[in-house]
């Protein structure tokens, strides 16, 4: 047992799992992670490199994993902004790199010391054309220490980048924690002959030197790697196939964390630093007779809208409380297709929710959709 | 130097052949200029990445039988940094287009000289955005005109050379594509170079810059190449050469050639002191 900060975990975790290139930009409240990989990096043997700016440290980094690193790079809102043109490349290009966004008050410079959950929809669609990404979240730092572990592996898995995202909170917040040891993808080191097809379906990821003089562009290309004709149709071929090993993947991919759900009248549907208070907020609403649940996701995207629908079968009401002005009530909203009310409850001042709040909410919620034994008050 | 009959097909990817640019546009003699080097240099094509922007000349990394790669407009040097920092083995050169090196990636380019990574910069300098179609670069001369300085620049241009010497480049060198003989020379000198080395090429590009500019055909665009430079006499320090005097006179030829500490041995010494040696 240890004291270990939000930021510090995020760190030891990315070396657990293998990162050996780090480059970043320095920013609250992501700051730490850099300052703590450019003591780590050179410890390990690893590579760290302060960038000019967080343009060049995502492509730094996506240069590094051509490069046969595991690389990953940390930053919050305004760099994550910047860096959304380089992201999309590590998509188009199938790198693994991940990325760490600690969401602070926005938009532009915003709240910079306080926690928000802005960049939800920004992690999904920010860069320009459609694609896949891997969005994680956590709620604690040993979550966060699993969490960037994860991110390593589906971000080798699948090919694409990995985003984990934090808030200015659980940056920065310390807790008792022992680590756990979460297993590590190892990146296969496969022989090559010349008919290798470098992003074929379900190809490894061979970074440079091996042999195979391999042609990395953003530019639509078919599975040689070439812009050749027809490459739209190529790689829609290629970005559906890694969407569909997500989605034929989804129940091994798919983190989250339930309390009650089995009786539950009213699901609390929570993901990062809300879930701290929607816990608390279950056991209150109980206490008061009000059939309350949880579900609470660390795996954002790709979307779980089989777990949704499965965990929420026999809600009444589902109710969606964010640091934003509503972005993951949407998607849960579409999937649930009108079944029961899914309520939003958004906030961007930078506080956080209370557990007293959303009992409250909850308990609207509750008699606006007419479940018995709730007291009006 | 290149004599007739040299072939350079090993160096060269074919089933990217033909390249896109236009016939008479300069790059092709840039890319020309840069596998004889390859060639002269017996560089082993497994072990060389060639990383480009975005633009003509960002299309060069397609054209060599090598680890290529095409990345975004301007970032070339911050990808092929994190590239070469983790693999030092390979040999990294990056084709820019002046618009790509200049204006959206000047900012990584003063940087990756600031370090003195073991990097090969090569501009390919025709004065103006080809890929879009013809519209005003940092590098378009004062009065130039372009699709978007209709009635002539009122900017001035950025000097490539001085830019890169100022901002710490070890090995500096501007030639031409008029002077394809003396290119190879110069490129050769870059990638045995260790530490960052910047190879401005003026090119020309017949389709924007010498029509919008009543240069005319690319013959008479190599000729103007010719005229407007001159070559220093020596591989000597930079002439103390004023910006008016430039014009019409502007010199080619090796600017710099010197040592500094390079950024990944140093970087290699810090991770000795550090303990993380392998
Ligand atoms: C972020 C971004 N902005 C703009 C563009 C459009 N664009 C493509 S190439 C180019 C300029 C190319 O000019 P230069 O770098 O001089 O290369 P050349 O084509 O002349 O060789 C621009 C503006 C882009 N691809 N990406
Ligand atoms: S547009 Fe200009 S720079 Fe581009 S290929 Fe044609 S001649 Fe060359
Ligand atoms: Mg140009």
């Amino acid at each position: 047992m240890r004291l270990v900060q939000g930021n510090e975990a995020v760190a030891l975790a990315a070396v657990h799992a293998g990162c050996n290139f780090y480059s970043g930009y320095p920013i609250t409240p992501a700051t730490e992670i850099m300052e703590m990989m450019a003591r780590q990096m050179p410890k390990t043997g690893g590579v760290f490199i302060q960038m000019e700016d967080e343009i060049g440290s995502i492509a730094a980094a996506i240069g590094a994993a051509w490069g046969g690193a595991k690389a990953m790079t940390a930053t919050s809102g305004p760099g994550f902004s910047l860096m959304q043109e380089n992201i999309g490349y590590a998509c188009m290009t199938q790198t693994p790199v991940v990325v760490v966004d600690s969401q602070r008050g926005g938009p532009s410079t915003g709240l910079p010391t306080l926690p928000a959950q802005g960049e939800v929809m920004q992690a999904r669609y920010g860069t320009h054309g459609d694609h896949e990404v891997i969005v994680l979240t956590a709620s604690s730092v040993v979550e966060a220490y699993r969490m960037t572990v994860e991110a390593f592996n589906l971000s080798e898995t699948y090919r694409v980048p990995a985003i984990l995202l934090l808030d200015a909170v659980l940056s920065h917040m310390r807790e008792n924690v022992e680590f756990p040891d979460v297993p590590v993808r190892e990146r296969a080191k496969p022989v090559i002959d010349e008919h290798f097809l470098p992003f074929g379906p379900d190809a490894p990821f061979v970074p440079f030197g091996s042999g195979h003089h391999t042609v990395v562009t953003g530019m639509s290309h078919d599975e040689t790697g070439l812009p050749k004709a027809l490459a739209g149709q190529a790689v829609q071929r290629i970005l559906m196939g890694v969407a569909e090993r997500m989605r034929r993947d989804a129940r091994e991919i798919t983190f989250y964390h339930e309390i009650s759900l089995d009786d539950a009248d009213i699901v609390l549907l929570t993901y990062g630093i809300t879930a701290r208070a929607a816990r608390e907020a279950v056991e209150l609403l109980r206490q008061d007779g009000v059939k309350a649940g949880l579900l609470d996701l660390q795996t954002l995207w790709p979307f779980p809208d089989w777990l949704v629908k499965e965990k929420t079968a026999h809600a009444k009401a589902i109710l969606v409380p964010e640091l934003n002005l509503g972005q993951y009530v949407m998607p849960v909203r579409a999937t649930l297709e009108g079944r029961c009310p899914v309520e939003a409850l958004g906030r961007m001042d930078g506080e956080l929710f209370t557990p007293e709040a959303l009992v409250e909410a909850a308990k609207r919620l509750a008699s606006s959709v007419e479940i018995g034994g709730v007291a009006h008050d | 130097m290149t004599k007739p009959g040299v072939d350079l097909t090993p160096y060269l990817r074919q089933e990217m052949m033909p390249t896109v640019w236009c016939p008479g546009c300069g790059h092709g003699i840039i890319a020309r200029g840069i596998a004889t080097a390859l060639m002269n240099l017996g560089v082993d094509m497994d072990q060389l990445a060639v990383v480009g922007g975005i633009g003509c000349s960002g299309r060069a990394p397609f054209y060599f039988d090598a680890n290529s790669m095409h990345t975004t407009h301007g970032r070339a040097l911050a990808y092929a940094t994190g590239l070469k920092m983790v693999n030092p083995n390979l040999t990294v050169i990056v084709p820019m287009g002046d618009g790509d090196s200049a204006a959206i990636g000047g900012n990584h380019l003063i940087h990756a000289a600031r370090r003195n990574i073991d990097i090969t910069a090569i501009i390919f300098n025709n004065s103006i955005y080809g890929m879009t179609g013809g519209q005003s670069a940092p590098t378009s001369p004062l009065e130039s005109h372009s699709t978007t300085t209709p009635m002539g620049s009122i900017e001035p241009a950025f000097d490539m050379v001085e830019l890169a010497l100022a901002a710490g480049a070890t090995y500096v060198a501007r030639t031409t594509t008029f002077d394809f003989q003396e290119m190879p020379k110069l490129i050769e000198g870059a990638i045995r170079h260790h530490g960052f080395s910047v190879v401005e090429v003026l090119s020309q590009c017949p389709t924007y810059y010498g029509r919008l500019n009543k240069l005319g055909e690319a013959p008479d665009m190599l000729l103007y190449e010719r005229d407007r430079t001159k070559l220093l006499e020596a591989f000597g320090p930079p002439p103390e050469i004023t910006r008016e005097e430039m014009v019409g006179q502007l010199p080619i030829g090796l600017f710099r050639n010197e040592e500094r500490p390079e950024y990944i041995d140093q970087y290699h010494g810090l991770v000795a002191r550090a303990g993380g040696g392998k």
